[in-house]
């Protein structure tokens, strides 16, 4: 595979859009799940999320746990199937006619969380990575070939840790060798839910090195979600925060990090510990559980733990705001909405 | 807790339809026709065509089976071709003698296995333990109708201890339990009988409580300063949800699969009644007679597992 | 770009990885090229997971030893016609019931004179083929049942596992007993039965297994990289399936010889003068007055070929039922 430059010149083969479209285009994504014996509720995981992800860049996803990152992440590739809304790669909307789901696969791939059970236990890791390009078509002497490359690629030597099985591996080896197999169909998108949580930090800092050069040597675009900000503020071009399903505020990494718009990223900021003893906190910046997400708040989801919370927070969904600039920063908040009639808009 | 019975005992009811159906099919898996026991091989066929016509054997074969258990759940089974009794008397009465048997084994197999179990699954490892598996093993391996020759063999016929076969002295009246001239009839069926239920459970027992005590919080409870006692006692009662449903398991074959045995040593309950009920091509006893073993077992099943639930509050909220 | 590892000298043989490198350097946002030291992996040669099952079952001694009886029985019973000293269907008048040793059958005679351990060496093929055989239908409808059922789940999961449910309201020996009984008996009739009995319980580990393979994480990465469902099932789920499969099908030997004599011995079995152990059992048994030990024989055959199976079955789990 020829490792590409981004120059932001060249026109690639597989490039149908062109550099200026965006690789990909959520558009109000939602999933419920419906929850047995409750009469008819369901856990609204992903709650209307719209977001656009450029070429070449590093899009991070961050929120506690179960704000639905996991679950956008497989709406994406639709391993999950969307109640509703629509995914539009590279100008072709997914699910049609046009680009067919196994023709998505063929340009996203995923790496997932649990290093562990995202491998098949009976299976040396070689055949693990060579499975993908396998199925896509390849004979399997090639298939193995091109494993073995990916594997010298993600740093594991092809002839001492192919015929491995994955109980023989440790964390950061097993999720390189996840990489590999992401990788091994010559993806244009990678999906990345978590990679890093499970692993211990100095591991933690190689694989994500490993990640940044991959990008840069395969031409890649890159969808990172974790829970650990500063792992995402390493590895982002822009963040995109969520809170119970739906998306709060999105923006470039550093305005994001350093001028939070909205009282939950504040909140998730002000979280992080720090070595420096002047900047010790007496409270917690943020208190109580995040509601039910069978049940969710009227209005804003946030209106219960948010400190702001006024009256036009219980009755109406704050929007996120429409934007098209890359540098933008939006955020769905009703402090930021002239028209919402919060007391603290006019200070926009 | 209401609500998990309520479903249980729902499921039950599809399961007892299905087996009913099955139970139907049964005769019509014979080869030949079912009337063949009934009519002589010459008879006309407008004789055939009345006789059909009697048993309801022209109706088409749904109305025929909902005809069926229509009456069956009236109780009515039909008549024994061999006896001309009622085939609801027969399988009752047999049923009340391989209860008998039941009633005796179950305890002490039970008892006898929990036990073997616990002692093994406290001492891995050691010799108890190897004894007993061993034994376990055995138990499980046994052919237990030939386990019931042998010991006609070493009791009945070199020892004259004990009786071969029956259930009480030729023309006797009853079955007195408390006399030993009948009661010595029922020691080696029902020795028979246990073996099994013996091996079963003491490997049961032993995984479970084996399992248990390498759980975390029996440490805890060491740790605590607990006495050895206390924490076996402990133990006991987080492993006895497993043995228990086991040994309802177990309580269900002795009552519907003691017919190896009973034929062994001729002794006439359910199971003896099946077997003959096969030779003779007694259709509706071999309905009746398999109808009925199998529903006591669904019930068993039933009772089992609505115990658990009383004991194991893991599985109400199931 | 920096160079970590020519900061410390390679003489030391230390190396440096970019962990190590990053703490070091704390404006440090991740090198432009990538250095990665791999540490020296462990000397240990590399064995897949068949080849660890056997070279557990290798060392196992008392498996290897019963394993070895079990495939004494099955030759004996194979060269039954080499090996056994006389003709099993010729009957004798003059020598009926006779004790051990008595003329030359070293096991006796049976109730019409013929020798018992030539019926029994003969005997054996009948009993062990109707072992194996139902094991292996079951096997094969139930575990393909259970993988469907398991792997496609929703309503399918449903009519297939609640079907086998009724079958498993019934106690095997009654069920066995009952079909068998219904058809007739007969050794094609008897084997049909025993899978019957035996392809409920299969369905539900092979269901349970495959249940258990589906949530894995690897399966839905196959999914993402595009693999088909009978792609994914024939690579992925498969192969962890079969272990348990396997194990419990092994397990199931030794009662379907059991439950096989059973219904010989009910007389549901093969039709005399077809020697069988069960049938054997059963037609001695009006004879125990006369040569107790002769007719114990039979049921001792059973039990013997019953516990070799059995341990043999348990040390085949022990060696393939690892944590890896």
């Amino acid at each position: 595979m020829r490792p590409f430059l981004h120059d932001g010149l060249t026109l690639y083969p597989r490039d149908r859009g062109g550099p200026l479209q965006p690789l990909l285009i959520a558009r109000d994504l939602r999933k419920y799940f419906p929850v047995k014996g409750s009469g008819g509720k369901s856990v609204k995981a992903v709650d209307g999320v719209s977001f656009t992800v450029r070429k070449g860049e590093t899009l991070g996803v961050v929120g506690e746990s179960g704000c639905g990152k996991s679950t956008l992440a497989r709406l994406l590739l639709h391993l999950v199937v969307p109640d509703a809304g629509e995914l539009v790669f590279d100008g072709d909307l997914v699910d049609t006619h046009d680009l067919p789901v196994d023709a998505l696969r063929r340009q996203v791939q995923i790496v997932f969380q649990d290093s562990y059970s995202s491998l098949n236990p009976r299976m040396p890791v070689r055949d693990s990575v060579a499975f993908g390009p396998f199925v896509q078509g390849k004979k399997k002497r090639q298939a193995r070939d091109i494993a073995c490359e990916m594997l010298s690629k993600v740093g594991l030597d092809p002839d001492l840790y192919g015929p491995r099985y994955p109980h023989e591996l440790s964390g950061g080896q097993k999720q390189r060798v996840n990489i590999a197999r992401a990788l091994a169909t010559e993806p244009r998108m990678v999906i990345l839910d978590e990679p890093v949580s499970a692993l211990d930090k100095s591991i933690e800092a190689q694989v994500l090195n490993l990640l940044r050069g991959l990008k840069r040597q395969f031409n890649l675009t890159y969808l990172f979600i974790s829970h650990d900000l500063n792992v995402v503020r390493y590895l982002s071009d822009r963040v995109l925060v969520m809170y119970l399903g739906r998306a709060v505020e999105i923006g470039p990494i550093d305005a994001v990090f350093e001028h939070p718009l909205h009282p939950y990223t504040r909140a998730l900021l002000a979280s992080r510990p720090s070595m420096d003893p002047t900047r010790r906190i007496g409270e917690a910046p943020i208190t109580g559980d995040p509601p039910n997400p069978i049940d969710p708040p009227s209005g804003c989801y946030f209106r219960t733990r948010c400190p702001f919370a006024e009256t036009p927070c219980d009755k109406t969904d704050p929007a996120l705001g429409i934007w098209e600039d890359p540098q933008s920063h939006v955020v769905a908040c009703h402090m930021y909405d002239r028209a919402s009639g919060h007391s603290r808009q006019a200070n926009v | 807790m209401g609500r998990y019975v309520l479903r249980r005992i729902l499921y039950a009811i599809p399961i007892a339809f299905g087996v009913s159906v099955v139970c139907f099919s049964l005769v019509y898996l014979a080869p030949g026709d079912p009337l063949q026991t009934v009519l002589p091989p010459d008879a006309t066929a407008e004789t055939i065509a009345i006789v059909k016509h009697a048993y309801g054997f022209d109706k088409p074969l749904p109305m025929q089976f909902l005809i069926w258990l229509g009456r069956v759940l009236t109780g009515d089974f039909g008549v024994s071709i061999a006896t001309r009794r009622p085939v609801f008397l027969e399988v009752t009465d047999a049923l009340s003698n391989t209860a008998l048997l039941a009633m005796f084994a179950a305890p002490i197999a039970f008892l006898t296995g929990y036990v073997m179990g616990v002692v093994a699954g406290c001492f891995p490892g050691r010799w108890l333990d190897r004894v007993v598996t061993g034994a376990a093993v055995m138990g499980v391996s046994l052919p237990n109708y030939w386990l019931g020759i042998v010991l006609v063999i070493v009791f009945a016929v070199e020892l004259m201890l004990l009786p071969a076969t029956g259930m009480g002295p030729s023309g006797s009246t009853g079955f007195h339990i408390y006399e030993w001239s009948s009661a010595k009839f029922l020691v080696l069926p029902v020795a028979t009988l246990a073996m099994i239920p013996i091996g079963i459970l003491s490997r049961t027992t032993r995984a479970a409580v084996a399992e248990v005590r390498n759980q975390d919080f029996v440490q805890t409870l060491h740790a605590k300063g607990l006495s050895e006692w206390a924490v076996i006692r402990h133990v006991l009662k987080n492993s006895l949800p497993t043995v228990m449903a086991v040994m309802g398991l177990q309580f269900g074959y002795l009552i519907g699969g003691s017919i190896l045995v009973e034929t062994v040593f001729t002794w006439p309950g359910s199971g003896f009644l099946l077997s003959k009920a096969i030779i003779n091509r007694d259709v509706p006893v071999l309905q009746g007679t398999i109808l009925t073993l199998s529903l006591v077992f669904v019930t068993t099943n039933l009772v089992v597992d609505l115990l658990q639930s009383l004991i194991d509050p893991r599985i109400r909220r199931g | 770009m920096t160079d970590y590892s020519s900061v410390i000298p390679a003489k030391a043989g230390i190396q440096v990885d970019e962990a190590s490198a990053m703490a070091l350097d704390s404006c440090f946002r991740g090198g432009d090229d990538l250095i990665f030291e791999e540490l020296a992996p462990p000397a240990t040669r590399v064995r897949g997971y068949w080849q660890s099952v056997l070279y557990r079952l290798q060392h196992d001694s008392v498996t290897l030893v019963f394993a070895a009886i079990v495939l004494l029985i099955v030759l004996a019973a194979l060269f039954a016609p080499l090996i056994a000293p006389f003709d099993p269907y010729k009957e004798s008048i003059v020598g009926r019931l006779k004790p051990f040793g008595w003329r030359g059958h070293l096991l006796g005679t049976d109730e019409l004179g013929r020798d018992v351990l030539s019926r029994l060496l003969y005997g054996g093929r009948v009993s062990l083929s109707m072992g194996v055989v139902p094991v292996l239908c079951a096997t094969l409808i139930g575990g393909m049942l259970g993988v469907i059922a398991g792997f496609l789940g929703g309503r399918v999961n449903t009519a297939i596992m609640r079907t086998m449910d009724v079958f498993y309201a019934f106690p095997s020996v009654l069920l066995a007993v009952a079909i068998a009984g219904a058809m007739g008996g007969g050794i094609g009739n008897g084997m049909l039965a025993l899978t019957m009995v035996f392809t409920p319980p299969m369905c539900r580990v092979a269901e349970t297994a495959t249940t258990q393979v589906r949530a894995l994480d690897f399966i839905e990465a196959a999914r993402a990289s595009g693999a088909s469902t009978a792609a994914i099932i024939r690579y992925h789920v498969l192969g962890n399936v079969l272990g348990p499969v396997f194990i419990y099908a092994s397990s199931l030997v030794s009662v379907s010889i059991l439950l096989a004599s059973g219904l010989s011995f009910l007389g549901l079995g093969v039709r005399p003068p077809t020697p069988d152990w069960g049938l054997m059992l059963s037609t001695l048994r009006q004879s125990i007055y006369v040569v107790p030990l002769v007719c114990a024989i039979p049921g001792l055959a059973i039990f013997i070929t019953s516990i070799c199976c059995n341990l043999v079955s348990d040390g085949l789990r022990a060696a393939m039922d690892v944590r890896m």
